[in-house]
């Protein structure tokens, strides 16, 4: 087989492949690698027209990984389902002798001295890590313009968002670089990216996944999930990555749910007495024409699978959006403090006058921030100031609180609530760089979920105007099956209605063949 | 009327420890503005009887046994220091910053 007919297998194929020994996971891992250098770079410069999904390529890592898990297969040893396979991940895990940055100068040259939780259960589950993909700086944007490493692109137009802030890791599964990735999702990182480029993508449950070496951004709301082309990609990544962790106080001890078996489960297609909820206040106004059409044929399939579809509203949701902006903003002033360029990372020394660790702090925060971080920042350090606490913060904290009533009253009433992921397809490139507001607006759909600690998928549901339009799921906390089996339904009916998967539609990139 | 001012800005700068040029100021100042003006509605709906919510799934009294394990190595935990002698993080000035 030729090397573009292996990037374009699915995990689960290559799986299958990998255990019947037609190919070995140093093939398959050299195919992926192969793949980045055609299309990954360069991002800068008169050429800047690369992918550019990667800000770090372990290629020497990853064959040398890749060819033990081959002898270890030749050997009889018991490996994990995904053993062998490549997965990219997100520049927000720690990885132990590998560059970690989260996009920001502040972290320029950074080799973390150990593993995240996540990249540690990659590694014991015999995956291949190819390398760590671009993103917001600390996870804070919409669209991976805020990368102090440069934009990535959107496979299905160079000119557009892959959306953010997992950019990097969406637009490695769209253009054929990656068949996995890890994400992460504290506003929408993992699902908005998802619908834009036309991927899957899960927010598990607050906790459900552990947070341990994830660099935070706002430690209530951030959760790590898994990336992949299929619903079942998906669950088989979730599976090797859920779990409780004694490092991390804040994960679930609950044990995971299958949502491999769910997956499988739904992709008979079958939703017989499944009730499914249709959130009235994510839908309609600011919500394009395209994205709304593509959402009710969504919900037409839900119906012809024999669900029931109900409307309902949360009446709070409307204030979600405006809460998270100061919830988050108020983590990320406390938990970004201490890039302080004393321990680790940057360090820059103001010239001339009386050089102390105020004044290096405050020229090394200055220097390694980007704008969109310095807003939050000082956004959050206002929210938390005496005598604006209790109207900003604290009043964020209680809409907090009703939004978490509002899914509650929903969930008693149905199993799952779905919506479009976003209220648009993926717009141009440095279109909302300077409207901060317009691009937060873009999040106003996956926001909810994580005021509430609620697992959340977005798949495809179809194109407008050429482009992905994605459809959200929603669960009760600790019912992540639900999203796979619902999910694994809708996908396995609406690729058979399209004749293959979304992605068979993503313009060749560059001249190099999908 | 505006929901902060520049002079705001500056003060806020200065507690989170970022230097600022006046351009930086004057348009973070605008920017700002315009989101607390759009965030500001949170205070309208969150009336007096409802509770906070800090975190989404409560735990509590999380520990886990207190067994001393290997941790990282004081070379591995300098390794990533902009500056670092016998063994110690070396960091700028601290106190006498007068003098």
């Amino acid at each position: 087989m030729s090397v573009n007919e292996l990037v374009q297998w699915d995990a689960t194929r290559l799986a299958d492949a990998l255990r019947s020994g037609v190919v070995s996971s140093e093939e398959v891992t050299r195919a992926h690698l192969d793949r980045i250098d055609a299309v990954d770079g360069p991002t800068s410069g008169p050429n800047a027209s690369g992918v550019h999904a990667f800000l770090h390529v372990d290629h020497e890592g990853a064959l040398a990984r890749a060819r033990q898990i081959d002898a270890d297969r030749a050997a009889g040893a018991d490996l994990g389902p995904l053993a062998g396979i490549p997965v990219g991940v997100k520049d927000v895990l720690t990885t132990k002798g590998l560059p970690t940055t989260a996009g920001s100068r502040m972290l320029e040259g950074w080799v973390p001295p150990y593993d995240a939780t996540v990249v540690r259960e990659l590694h014991a589950a015999g995956l291949v890590v190819l390398g760590k993909t671009n993103m917001d700086e600390f996870a804070m944007g919409s669209t991976t313009e805020h990368s102090a490493y440069g934009v990535t692109r959107n496979p299905w137009d160079p000119t557009r968002i892959p959306g953010g802030s997992g950019g990097g890791s969406a637009a490695a599964l769209a253009a054929f670089e990656a068949p996995l990735t890890i994400g992460s999702d504290t506003g929408g990182s993992i699902r908005q990216p998802a619908a834009v480029t036309g991927t899957v993508g899960v927010k598990p449950t607050y906790g459900a996944v552990s947070r341990y070496g994830l660099i935070a951004l706002a430690s209530s709301l951030d959760q790590a999930g898994p990336c992949a082309r299929t619903v079942m990609d998906t669950a088989l990544l979730h599976a090797v990555i859920a779990g409780h962790d004694p490092y991390d106080s804040t994960s679930l001890p609950d044990a995971v749910p299958d949502v491999v078996g769910a997956a499988r489960q739904g992709a008979t297609g079958d939703l017989a007495g499944v009730r499914i909820g249709v959130v009235r206040e994510l839908s309609g106004e600011g919500y394009e024409p395209g994205v709304v059409a593509r959402f009710e044929e969504s919900l037409a399939e839900f119906r012809a699978a024999g669900a029931e579809v109900v409307e309902l509203s949360l009446p709070n949701i409307v204030h979600a959006l405006a809460a998270y902006y100061l919830i988050l903003p108020s983590e990320a002033s406390s938990n970004l403090a201490k890039f302080d360029g004393m321990r680790y990372g940057l360090r820059v020394v103001p010239e001339g006058g009386n050089v102390t660790a105020e004044t290096v702090m405050r020229a090394t925060r200055a220097a390694g921030f980007g704008d969109e971080a310095k807003r939050r920042i000082i956004l959050g350090t206002y929210a938390l100031s005496a005598g604006y606490y209790d109207a900003y913060y604290g009043s964020a904290q209680k809409v907090r609180t009703l939004v978490q009533r509002d899914f509650a009253a929903a969930f008693a009433d149905v199993d799952v609530l779905v919506s479009p992921t976003a209220p648009t397809v993926a717009y141009e490139l440095g279109e909302k760089l300077d409207d901060p507001l317009a691009m937060y607006a873009g999040d106003v759909a996956t926001i909810p979920a994580n005021l509430a600690g609620l697992p959340g998928m977005s798949l495809p549901a179809g194109l407008s105007d050429g482009l992905p339009v994605g459809l959200q799921i929603l669960a009760p906390q600790r019912a992540d099956d639900r999203l796979y089996r619902v999910g694994a339904a809708l996908e396995a009916r609406l690729v058979d209605k399209w004749g293959g998967p979304l992605l068979a539609k993503v313009p060749a990139w560059q001249g190099v063949s999908a | 009327m505006s929901a902060i001012s520049r002079s705001e800005v500056e003060h806020l700068a200065r507690l989170a420890r970022i230097d600022m040029s006046d351009e930086e100021l004057d348009r973070m100042a605008g920017q700002l503005d315009a989101v607390l003006d759009a965030v500001a509605a949170v205070a309208k709906v969150a009336t007096d009887d409802v509770p906070a919510t800090s975190h989404p799934v409560p735990l509590t009294n999380v520990t886990r046994p207190d067994v001393v394990r290997p941790g990282l190595t004081a070379a591995e935990a300098l390794a990533g220091a902009p500056a670092a002698e016998d063994g110690r993080f070396r960091v700028p000035m601290i106190l006498g910053e007068e003098a």
